[in-house]
């Protein structure tokens, strides 16, 4: 399944992943290209967010394979997901809303300074401001105060907090949950851009959405998931809405089609 | 838009994680009025023997209401803790008198039972995901009884002749080390407000840190003269006061105190962002449990023997309603160990004025829960309208 011969940055093979009684995942294949956005797109309960949260670390599956760059790896936590380069912007954005959006862009990965003893390196405050601030303004993403508690931002501000974040640490591949449900016409335009400015400098992107026109619009493959498994593959290109209905319900969509 | 200098200072903004309570001003107006309120009803409130008692007072529920400040940050309870500072108190006792050590070696013993408690009930609270409020409900009744059946029956009580023992809660500081001890954290402090930026004239950053130094250098000051009539600074307020700015240094200014608030605010949002949520808890249970065991070697040393009443009676809940009045949220993620020994130092007003008025035990266990009854209200109340302005 490899895109114009090239290897896949991310691929996974037979994944399979129980969730108390359900089965979310059933021997689930899919390859994410370096370069390209490649979309999720299913009803929900599709197996979608499961899938993201395995291949950022949160979830262990219980049979199958990861490789990225061409490596198998184990993906056991966040942590390690990290490292390797993934960074993921879910559903519910995870963020603390009890902490400043400056402390939330850096949790788990807070940077130090002046080291005192017995307490190691204290937390660099302007070190972290200063590049957090820099590279917002470059991504040109608007939010107020670094120092404000995300609890008190509007719903399209925690958006960009989450979106900035992954950001921030320069991913290879990136995972976004419906990253546009919460956002207005506007901010989903800027958010689309961004997108596209990623994938024109080579990162990976995955996208995760029920909405198949933003599908159409924002990706270059399309998978289509149902009931746990991929039920078809597109070329983003080549499909229309129809065809991308009915992959996802699984019923032919009605009269009006042609024969 | 961001601004980069357009921040405010101070750490509690610059986390954040306290925007949404009410803040240490009110306390600190709350305690000069209850100061006031005792002083005219009894003179004898804001002499320097009293002010001193007040300080050895303070000690042990000042060090409790610390650990428990720290297991409620990350959103869990500890309702063991009096029960454990009982417990370590008996079992440095026992060690003391029947094994024969000397007094580092029991206090050692002491404090690593109290680590290994809260190691235990840190992790049945973690790996079980059993409810923290219950476990250390049942711990609360073992420790108890074990402290009972270790003093024994019989004796019912323990006395520490350990001079060194004995000097924990009646050493007192010479003036001159006291004096130090003020002025070099103070002028510290006033040459980072000298250095901060711009580097001449004056700037709102500038003014807020040159205006905490003076606030420290005075309070220290006035309570240092004050103390200085009566036998000096008596060791427990430095042994109080260092276990806080520890306290405060790790919750505000390191990796740690970020995760342990993000764990309070979302523990599976900072378990994505891999904070190791499993361990940090643990982690607080056991600081928890060990600071009870500190607690409980300041009891003995300060009732000179150890008895079934050690670390009983309203000592918990006096701990929990001072942490809850100084700040600390039950629902988790917001609190500061300033806010913790205010709220301490305000409880323990309160029960010594009491005291001084010959009020009973009745009277003061009213006052007593009254306050933390006061207080959980405001702090559901602050939580309802934080979730109300998301």
């Amino acid at each position: 399944m490899a895109v114009n011969g090239e290897r896949p940055l991310l691929s996974v093979r037979g994944i399979c992943k129980r969730l108390g009684h359900v089965e979310a995942l059933r021997e689930v294949d899919l390859d994410v290209p370096s370069g390209r956005v490649t979309a999720v797109l299913g009803d929900n309960g599709a197996g979608k967010s499961t899938l993201l949260k395995i291949i950022s670390g949160v979830l262990q599956p219980d049979a199958g394979e990861i490789q990225f760059d061409s490596r198998r790896v184990r993906l056991s936590s966040p942590r390690i997901a990290n490292k390797l380069g993934i960074e993921a912007v879910y559903q519910d954005l995870a963020l603390c809303d009890n902490l400043s959006v400056l402390l939330n862009i850096y949790l788990g990965r807070e940077r130090r300074g002046a080291r005192i003893p017995l307490f190691g390196g204290l937390l660099a405050f302007d070190v972290m401001h200063e590049e957090a601030a820099r590279y917002l303004a470059e991504l040109s993403v608007e939010l107020p105060s670094l120092w404000s508690e995300a609890g008190r931002l509007s719903g399209g501000q925690r958006q960009a907090v989450a979106i900035a974040r992954a950001l921030l640490w320069r991913p290879r591949l990136l995972l976004l949950d419906e990253p546009t449900a919460a956002l207005g016409s506007k901010q989903t335009d800027s958010v689309r851009r961004i997108i596209r400015t990623l994938r024109d400098q080579g990162v990976a992107v995955l996208l995760i959405t029920h909405n198949f026109t933003q599908a159409i619009h924002m990706a270059d493959r399309i998978v289509v998931m149902r009931h746990g498994r991929i039920a078809s593959r597109f070329d983003a290109g080549q499909i229309d809405a129809q065809q991308l209905l009915e992959a996802i319900t699984g019923e032919p969509a009605g009269d009006c089609r042609t024969p | 838009m961001i601004s980069r200098r357009g921040r405010k200072l101070g750490i509690s903004n610059r986390f954040a994680a306290n925007a949404g309570s009410a803040g240490l001003l009110p306390l600190c107006f709350a305690l000069l009025i209850i100061a006031l309120a005792f002083q005219s009803a009894n003179a004898n409130f804001l002499t320097a023997r009293n002010v001193s008692n007040l300080c050895l007072q303070l000690a042990a529920p000042g060090i409790l209401t610390l650990g428990v400040m720290l297991v409620l940050l990350v959103g869990e309870i500890d309702l063991s803790i009096g029960a454990v500072s009982g417990l370590c108190a008996s079992v440095l006792a026992v060690a003391h008198a029947h094994l024969g050590l000397s007094a580092a070696p029991s206090m050692a013993v002491a404090l690593l039972v109290g680590l290994t408690i809260g190691l235990t009930q840190g992790a049945v609270v973690v790996f079980l995901r059993a409810p923290s409020f219950i476990i250390t409900l049942s711990g609360l009744l073992v420790w108890m009884g074990a402290h009972h059946i270790l003093l024994g029956e019989k004796i019912g009580e323990l006395e520490i002749d350990d001079p060194t023992l004995r000097a924990i809660a009646s050493a007192f500081l010479p003036s001159w080390l006291t004096g130090l001890l003020i002025v070099i954290p103070g002028a510290a402090a006033l040459f980072h407000g000298v250095a901060a930026e711009p580097r001449f004239g004056l700037s709102a950053a500038k003014l807020r840190i040159l205006g905490r130094a003076a606030v420290y250098l005075l309070t220290a000051a006035v309570a240092a003269l004050v103390l200085e009539q009566h036998h000096g600074a008596p060791f427990l307020l430095v042994l109080l006061i260092a276990l806080a700015v520890a306290s405060t240094i790790v919750t505000e200014h390191t990796p740690l105190g970020v995760h342990i608030l993000a764990i309070g605010g979302n523990a599976e949002s900072a378990r994505r962002a891999g904070v190791s949520v499993a361990g940090v808890r643990i982690a607080m249970f056991a600081t928890c449990s060990t600071l009870a065991a500190v607690a409980g070697v300041v009891l003995a040393s300060r009732q000179l023997a150890v008895d079934a009443t050690t670390g009983g009676g309203s000592l918990t809940l006096d701990a929990i309603a001072a942490a809850v009045i100084g700040g600390t949220s039950l629902f988790g993620g917001r609190g500061r160990a300033l806010g913790a020994i205010l709220g301490s130092v305000l409880v323990a007003s309160v029960e010594n004025g009491l005291d001084l008025l010959g009020l009973s035990g009745d009277v003061k266990s009213v006052a007593t829960g009254l306050m933390l009854f006061s207080a959980v209200c405001l702090d559901t109340l602050l939580q309802r309208r934080r979730g109300a302005s998301v």
